[in-house]
């Protein structure tokens, strides 16, 4: 039987609960994709209406209006104006929200001059009682020429009137509720007479803004139907006026408000988490739980993961007939394996944290509290978001810097992301800051190594701090500080909508960092093995005609070592280790080092990785403790160890510093749209690190 | 009195009597920030900016520079 699939689109402010909508509507039944040239997140989902029609469910980014100044916002435009797109929707579903009725509104009138059937969700019904709100909704319908489904997704109240009401979409008029071209009818006479087979509204958007349409010449409207940067806002204003005037003559009917009801919990709220000594108190507090979390709580699930990781390769080792699949699979796929989903504790409390601080709105009052600071160095208060992000991953971090309306502060922020200490980077501080600092405790219990990684998270943050000063002074961008930030009312936050988003988030960790790390590991493991050349065929023989033929006594025992030491020399990384040698030995590296900086360009953490399988070839075990025994024992040809201070030094601030991840260079050109920003943080922290490394490793040795 | 609603005091409303349309951003227009409506200032930032008002209901807060823009007819004095 031929199922129905009906397409619906849905569309709403942010703070709407629109999200909470989608999740209901769809539950799990969700994909997470990005639309095709551009990295903003496109969520679709399934939802089954009856029997035999089915809906699939597209959840746009949240937009006050369709006057985009994103490319999230712009997304929604550029759907609803291109019939031709798979997704163009059979019928909107616009999700406002009871208390901002009036707001909401203005979004929806929009869209009913696009004349697609459109469904009026109000959310969050469950407050109005609290709130003293009454709605008659049969005027309201009749007035916005729509069907009106009352929800709270809280309660899980109205999700099924939203299907019947999607069910039977066709019904709906798809007449706008107002008039919007009487602000200036001259204009756009002339406009409905140039282009007759083309709705005036869908005309007049693409002139009033920079969206790609495909079927529009919009060069030749742009010629002929031009106006000054200052007439068309003039008549945005008017037209915006002219929209709420509609709503207000609405909503004085249908919407009645006991002002007496009026709770004052936000205010209360406000006036201590935007106090001038409590708010930044608080801020701090919250901070310090967040690190707290991330870095004490998460080293649980983190060693499980490790240890069962290890373990398993051992196992695979051991039990599958000795080989070249056997080495691939237990050197190269379940180290690379394990190397991803260690870092899922981390991003997962991460992301709890930092949803749960937008779903319940006071990250609003974060960006309020710490704007005018984060101005000083070229930043905006919406850099706090992408700078607390950036200590999980810059990639999502650098992504959540879109919000910031001012090109300028977006770009520096874009910029400085990567200095803050990601989580890829401290699996290389343990092990290294295990080598060369004491286990001591300074006045009975501050713990040194503690305290070393301390300075190293503060040092990532300075840099970025400074270097955000820095870009500040030397960027000639002048772009206009168009700071709006809505302060969203308090809410506590949803369990499955937080759930939903930190699932969503770790899986894409997963499949798109992990599929680098996956990828570097097994080709780190080929290069690893195989060599060209004879040295590296004939190792076995030429180590023992070396032991049996040397003058001196050699116990037997130690060839298989030798012969691994000798195979890896002149294995392909080898001899790219090797060449390098000169390049870094002024840092304090060897070429085996090298290697491992060299491969950890791709992703940071294959910096552990690579020395484990360095180190480690030949021997049986797996444990961390042996790497690190390994590495403690490596010894120089002088005969001094080779992970001394100064080395270990110079190392960690060449990974505090140098932009090391594929990745994150891959999304900053995606965000910047051009190969000039990820060039330059590639060679100036690059640059950076190892200048500073060159000086710390001169300076100590 | 006219003034910017940059000069209004915690707590104070005014109704919104003209702005610099080359200075408002667009959003800011229609969060409901429009000549006629009443905009109250909520609580101010500790470092002198942004600025937290209620406009046509909507809760928004913007920054010194752009409040400046913002011209307002302060309804009573108390």
């Amino acid at each position: 039987m031929a199922k129905e699939l009906i397409k619906v689109a849905l569309i709403g402010n942010p703070n709407t609960g629109k999200t909470s909508v989608f999740n209901h509507l769809t539950g799990l039944h969700q994909q997470v994709g990005n639309y095709p040239g551009i990295t903003v997140e496109k969520k679709i989902g399934t939802c089954k209406l009856s029997e035999d029609t089915k809906a699939t469910i597209i959840d746009l980014p949240g937009t006050y209006s369709l006057n985009a100044s994103s490319i999230d916002e712009n997304v929604v435009i550029e759907l609803l104006m291109n019939k031709k797109d798979e997704n163009f929707p059979d019928v909107v579903v616009v999700v406002s929200e009871v208390e901002n009725l009036k707001r909401n509104l203005l979004l929806f009138t929009q869209i009913k001059d696009l004349e697609i059937p459109t469904i009026l969700v109000i959310n969050m019904s469950d407050r109005m009682q609290l709130k003293g709100i009454e709605l008659d909704i049969p005027f309201l319908e009749n007035q916005l020429k729509t069907k009106i489904a009352l929800v709270s997704s809280r309660k899980n109240i109205g999700i099924e009137k939203i299907k019947e009401l999607i069910l039977h979409y066709e019904s709906l008029s798809t007449e706008p509720c107002l008039n919007a071209s009487s602000i200036d009818p001259e204009y756009f006479d002339k406009l409905r007479k140039a282009f007759p087979n083309q709705l005036v509204y869908k005309l007049w958007l693409v002139i009033t803004q920079d969206v790609n349409f495909l079927n529009l010449e919009r060069n030749e409207m742009k010629s002929s139907f031009t106006k000054s940067h200052a007439d068309l806002k003039r008549l945005q204003q008017k037209e915006t006026i002219k929209r709420y005037q509609f709503i207000n003559d609405t909503l004085k009917i249908g919407q009645k408000i006991d002002q007496s009801k009026a709770s004052d919990v936000r205010a209360k709220l406000d006036r201590v988490l935007t106090h001038k000594i409590f708010g930044y108190l608080i801020f701090f507090v919250v901070l310090f739980a967040i690190f707290q979390s991330i870095f004490d709580w998460s080293s649980i699930p983190m060693d499980f993961i490790d240890s069962t990781f290890a373990n398993l390769a051992t196992y695979v080792k051991t039990h599958l007939p000795a080989g070249e699949f056997t080495n691939l699979i237990s050197e190269g796929i379940i180290p690379g394996i394990g190397g991803i989903l260690i870092f899922i504790p981390q991003i997962a409390f991460l992301f709890l944290f930092i949803s749960v601080l937008e779903e319940s709105g006071y990250m609003s009052r974060v960006v309020f509290l710490m704007d005018k600071i984060m101005r000083r160095f070229g930043l905006s208060g919406k850099s706090i978001v992408p700078l607390i992000s950036g200590t999980a991953c810059a990639i999502p971090a650098i992504m959540g810097a879109r919000n910031i309306e001012n090109w300028k502060e977006r770009l520096i922020t874009i910029l400085v992301t990567p200095f803050i200490t990601c989580s890829a980077r401290l699996p290389v501080y343990a092990i290294l800051i295990a080598l060369i600092i004491p286990e001591k405790r300074v006045l009975g219990f501050i713990s040194l190594q503690g305290m070393t990684l301390m300075v190293l998270y503060l040092l990532g943050f300075g840099m970025a701090i400074f270097s955000a000063f820095v870009l500040n002074k030397i960027l000639k961008i002048s772009s206009k500080s168009y700071f709006v930030v809505e302060m969203p009312s308090y809410k506590i936050p949803l369990f499955k909508n937080v759930a939903i988003n930190i699932l969503e988030k770790t899986k894409s960790f997963v499949f798109g960092a992990g599929k680098i790390i996956l990828a570097i590991s097994i080709i780190l493991w080929f290069l690893g093995s195989h060599g060209p050349g004879k040295d590296f065929k004939n190792a076995q023989t030429i180590i023992e005609h070396e032991v049996y033929s040397s003058a001196i006594a050699i116990n037997p025992s130690v060839i298989p070592n030798r012969v691994a030491e000798y195979k890896l020399e002149h294995s392909y990384i080898g001899i790219i280790g090797k060449s390098i040698e000169p390049a870094i030995r002024p840092l304090g590296y060897d070429w085996k080092i090298g290697i491992a900086v060299v491969s950890s360009f791709a992703a940071r953490e294959v910096f552990v990785g690579t020395l484990a399988t360095i180190y480690s070839v030949g021997n049986n075990s797996d444990e961390e403790s042996t790497i690190k025994e390994q590495m403690k024992y490596e010894i120089r040809e002088d005969g001094k160890p080779v992970f001394n201070l100064a080395t270990g030094i110079s190392l960690l601030l060449f990974y505090a510093f140098a932009m090391q991840c594929v990745s994150t260079l891959a999304i900053v050109k995606k965000e910047t749209n051009s190969w000039k920003w990820p060039v330059i943080q590639l060679v100036f922290m690059s640059g950076f690190a190892y200048l500073t490394a060159l000086l710390a490793y001169q300076f100590l040795k | 009195m006219q003034t910017t609603i940059a000069d209004l005091k915690i707590g104070q409303k005014g109704t919104i009597s003209d702005f610099n349309i080359e200075e408002i951003p667009l959003k800011l227009l229609e969060m409901g920030c429009l000549p006629g409506n009443t905009i109250e200032l909520i609580q101010i930032a500790p470092l002198g900016c942004p600025l937290y008002y209620n406009v046509n209901d909507s809760h928004v807060a913007i920054r010194l520079e752009t409040a400046k823009e913002i011209i307002v007819v302060i309804e009573n004095q108390n």
